[in-house]
């Protein structure tokens, strides 16, 4: 079993659910990236999604493309993203998770890339812009060990969410809309309609649910119909106008974590 | 006639050899499906064929002359120069091919808002205008820079009752319009339909769109074969993403015709303002393609420049990545000035004044021309009218 599976079962056990929270490399600070992380695993959040940056991030909404843009003009690069991780693995044993998109992966190598993120201490990736059309041709072999998440969004039929669930390890990655990171739920109960048809529908994985996911409301409104929740736009946002110790942010955090339980 | 021998790309899962493919979101799966789906099924439906070779020739007015170019062919003293003259479209490109087949496709997948990406402004006026004969909501996305250097058609679109939406981020170009209506489409696919205006982006656009503008190629051969009786020696057609090349192209593959595509070298491919993606790029995956891209080392995709707004984009359709590697066209590149010359050139010689798109191609033929011979024939698609450009062309020349 995947120790990311393995983990988020071991939580669900004990009737808590995961709370994942996204932060963007080297942002909003390239020399306290570590130290943030640190914080944010300490103030309760159980894994930490690391977004390594790309010039043209499709599925992203703004607050994410500004994250990714600051980031890139402080010089992060997937080198750097694998020092961070290496760096916040000495520190804790909770599953930490990569995402980003296909071309900086293919250009480093995608083998090289594999080794590495392994050596870092990264237990798991997801690429928006590889669905399961293009898995076989991307990931190779190099991956075992490496749990390669998948995306299951409004739009995927019910077969598709089958096959999805075969290929994907660690989790699935539910997104409760269709839209781009940071965008606002239309109709709630059509969300949640979709949630639990997927969340029945899914066999082999834990599943996790993220966009569209910004406040302690959000979080008890989704948590019931899965085993986790993912924060991204709105951890991000916070970060942007935060002071030096990151206080709001690691409120929030708080908040969010204890509104799961 | 119009059938490619021994040429059946793409596969069953969009790719030309290891080109193309379906890098998107998982959201945009199962609308790209729908659309492939629905597009095999109308693709040889004569009913389907018949509305859309109608407009054609009603709407658009094809098909389009193939000029003979006296005084070009006499000022080079070589070969025959003819144009394929796209120019003469309605809206003034071959932009409007494409916009017609998929607005089609649109009426019959039951979508309501169509979205679009420009560049030039001539796709984004080509689909503006398909929008208002056929009642739908339009919105285009463009950059900043480009509504700058293109104003014209920006107030073209307008006046066609569409929405212009400017975009600020990145280069403020088209590979940034293109991302914006990409997210558009991400977060609208049940109400929408997005119109590429190139043969870009995931299967099954790369496909569909050159099979609408095919219908260049498939005119020009027939014409070429009136006037000439035989194939052309060479064809050359300029290359932003690719559409107006592979639509001469396409009819022409494996044929024992030369196909030369030029893309823009801006400054120069010595510096680092230049599109010459297929000349100077590598491997990439970008705006749901495998295909060259100008990138770095670390896989981030370059900030490029043509004075050419049509052409100023870092990728390039799948097919022509496909066609370089397999040597079954060629690729070359001229630069800014080059292509201003050529617009000046064609402007005096025939009273053809062309797109800068356009002059491209044209420009090249000061490096073909010394090598033809005087029974050789030369085909160049004039993709488009200049007018568009008239700012940009004078500044340059300082009139
Ligand atoms: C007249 C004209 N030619 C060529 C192009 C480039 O596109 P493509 O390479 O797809 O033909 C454009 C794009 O805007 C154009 O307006």
């Amino acid at each position: 079993m995947s120790f990311i599976a393995d983990f988020i079962s071991k939580k669900n056990e004990t009737k808590e659910k995961i709370l994942s929270i996204f932060l963007t490399a080297g942002f909003p600070d390239k020399t306290r990236f570590a130290e943030l992380a640190v914080k944010v695993l300490d103030a309760g959040a159980d894994m930490l999604e690391i977004g390594f940056p790309f010039s043209d991030p499709l599925a992203d909404g703004p607050t994410i493309q500004h994250s990714s843009q600051i980031a890139l003009e402080n010089g992060v690069n997937l080198k750097k993203t694998f020092a961070y991780a290496a760096e916040i693995r000495k520190h804790t044993q909770k599953p930490l998770i990569m995402m980003g998109y296909a071309n900086p992966v293919l250009s480093y190598g995608v083998k090289k890339f594999a080794d590495d993120a392994k050596a870092a201490g990264v237990n798991g990736l997801i690429i928006p812009d590889i669905p399961i059309e293009e898995y076989d041709n991307f990931f190779d072999e190099s991956f075992d060990g490496l749990d390669t998440i998948l995306l299951i969004t409004p739009t995927t039929t019910d077969a598709r969410i089958k096959l999805i669930d075969e290929k994907s390890s660690g989790f699935v990655y539910c997104v409760s809309i269709s839209g781009t990171t940071g965008s606002s739920n239309k109709s709630i109960s059509s969300t949640l309609d979709f949630l639990k048809n997927t969340y029945s529908t899914v066999r082999n994985n834990k599943m996790l649910v993220g966009f569209g996911i910004s406040n302690e409301n959000d979080v008890k409104t989704f948590a019931p119909h899965c085993d986790g929740v993912i924060v991204g736009s709105a951890v991000i946002k916070s970060l942007m106008n935060d002071d030096p110790n990151y206080s709001n942010t690691i409120d929030l955090i708080k908040k969010l974590k204890s509104s799961l339980i | 006639m119009n059938e490619s021998v021994n040429y059946k790309f793409p596969d069953a899962d969009g790719r030309f050899g290891k080109f193309g493919g379906k890098y998107v979101p998982e959201t945009l799966i199962t609308p790209l499906k729908e659309l492939e789906e629905i597009y095999f099924s109308l693709k040889n439906d004569p009913g389907f064929i018949q509305e859309l070779n109608q407009l054609n020739s009603e709407y658009t007015g094809r098909p389009t002359p193939l000029t003979f170019a006296d005084s070009l062919t006499k000022h080079y003293g070589k070969g025959k120069i003819y144009l394929k003259r796209e120019d003469l479209c309605h809206t003034g490109a071959h932009k409007i091919n494409n916009a017609l087949g998929q607005i089609l496709l649109a009426k019959k997948l039951g979508k309501t808002r169509i979205i679009a990406e420009t560049g030039a402004g001539q796709h984004g006026v080509a689909t503006a205008t398909v929008c208002a004969k056929f009642g739908m909501k339009c919105f285009v996305y463009m950059g900043e820079v480009d509504i700058e250097r293109q104003s014209l058609n920006v107030f073209r679109m307008k006046l066609l009752g569409a929405e212009v939406i400017p975009v600020s981020s990145g280069s403020k170009t088209l590979k940034d319009a293109t991302n914006e209506a990409i997210r558009d489409w991400v977060a609208n696919v049940n109400d929408t339909h997005y119109i590429i205006g190139s043969v870009v982006g995931p299967h099954p656009y790369p496909m569909m769109v050159r099979d609408f503008q095919s219908v260049i190629g498939t005119e020009a051969k027939y014409q070429i074969h009136n006037i000439e009786g035989r194939d052309p020696d060479y064809i050359v057609a300029c290359v932003g993403g690719g559409s107006n090349a592979i639509g001469i192209f396409y009819p022409f593959i494996n044929r024992n015709v030369k196909l030369i595509g030029v893309e823009a070298a801006g400054y120069g491919i010595d510096t680092d303002k230049h599109c010459a993606t297929l000349t100077l790029g590598r491997e990439g995956i970008f705006q749901g393609m495998k295909t060259y891209l100008l990138q770095n080392d670390e896989g981030q995709v370059s900030e490029v420049h043509s004075i050419s707004a049509g052409l100023d984009y870092p990728g390039v359709g799948p097919e022509h990545s496909f066609l370089k590697d397999e040597i079954i066209a060629d690729y070359y590149s001229v630069t800014d000035d080059e292509a201003i010359k050529a617009t000046e050139l064609l402007s005096h010689k025939e009273g053809i004044i062309p797109a800068l798109e356009s002059a491209h191609a044209i420009a090249y033929l000061e490096y073909l021309m010394p090598k033809t011979t005087k029974d050789e024939i030369i085909i160049v698609n004039v993709s488009g009218r200049g007018d568009k450009d008239l700012n940009t062309i004078k500044n340059s020349l300082g009139y």
